[in-house]
């Protein structure tokens, strides 16, 4: 199974928008040649810092999914850390996070499915049927909520 | 005396009760309200360090991360949280620290 990673950049606010976009070309081409490829990419256009990076007060990020090996990330990694332009940049792998994501959410469907066939209902929520966790208040006593 | 952090936290519910007098003029012990990991609670799986809206609530004014003790985050969750915001502080979407 190929592995996903997660590429965040952020380009120095001076950038021009084609500087940008030759930006997100030059990791298209590392990733054509190291046999990767980009899933998706998403930009969040200029966004403030949340503190100083050298005369930089804003950013523009770019968010790219890569599928493809270490070498390549390693490679990637690389080139970011030599360029002008980019001011921060950060590598995650998120195949393995997704999967547990994935596992939890399926779980929990699956048990409460499980326990609405159990009490007689249809297995899924129907409409109008109201989550009560908000009007209810769980105010039983329990020991550790007395303050000695 | 009387429970002063009693509801402090990212839970948005806050307790009115506590300090009733019993019918003897007596003290009651006072209540505390159990606090609850809110990505439980929530049914929030993905703690994502791009998620800077859910990550806020955790770093308060001097932006060090809120303790367990205080906001009632699970370990689990609060593992996962903290990766997440020290994440997030590397691409300058939250502050290391308060200017």
């Amino acid at each position: 199974m190929a592995t996903r990673y997660e590429l965040v950049y952020v380009v120095s606010p001076e950038a021009t928008e084609a500087q940008v976009t030759e930006l997100h070309t030059q990791v298209e081409q590392i990733a054509e040649r190291l046999k990767g490829k980009i899933e998706k990419t998403e930009n969040w256009g200029r966004r403030k810092l949340a503190y100083e990076i050298g005369p930089h007060k804003e950013g523009t990020y770019v968010i790219e999914t890569i599928d493809g090996g270490g070498e390549l990330m390693k490679e990637i990694d690389r080139r970011l850390k030599v360029s002008d332009l980019i001011i921060r940049h950060l590598v995650v792998r998120i195949d393995e996070e997704q999967q547990v994501i994935d596992r939890t959410r399926g779980k929990r469907t699956e048990n409460m499915r499980r326990r609405r066939v159990a009490r007689g209902l249809p297995p899924d929520r129907q409409p109008g049927e109201g989550q009560r966790g908000e009007t209810e208040d769980d105010d039983r006593f329990d020991m550790n909520e007395v303050e000695r | 005396m009387n429970g002063r952090k009693g509801s402090s936290g990212g839970r948005g519910r806050t307790g009115g009760q506590g300090g009733q007098q019993g019918k003897d003029g007596q003290r009651r012990p006072m209540f505390r309200r159990r606090k609850v990991c809110k990505f439980c609670a929530d049914k929030i799986d993905d703690i994502n360090y791009k998620d800077v809206k859910l990550l806020m609530p955790f770093v308060p004014e001097r932006a060090k991360i809120l303790p367990r003790r205080i906001s009632g985050t699970c370990a689990m969750h609060q593992r996962k949280l903290r990766t997440a915001i020290m994440r997030a502080r590397q691409l300058a979407l939250i502050p290391y620290t308060a200017e």
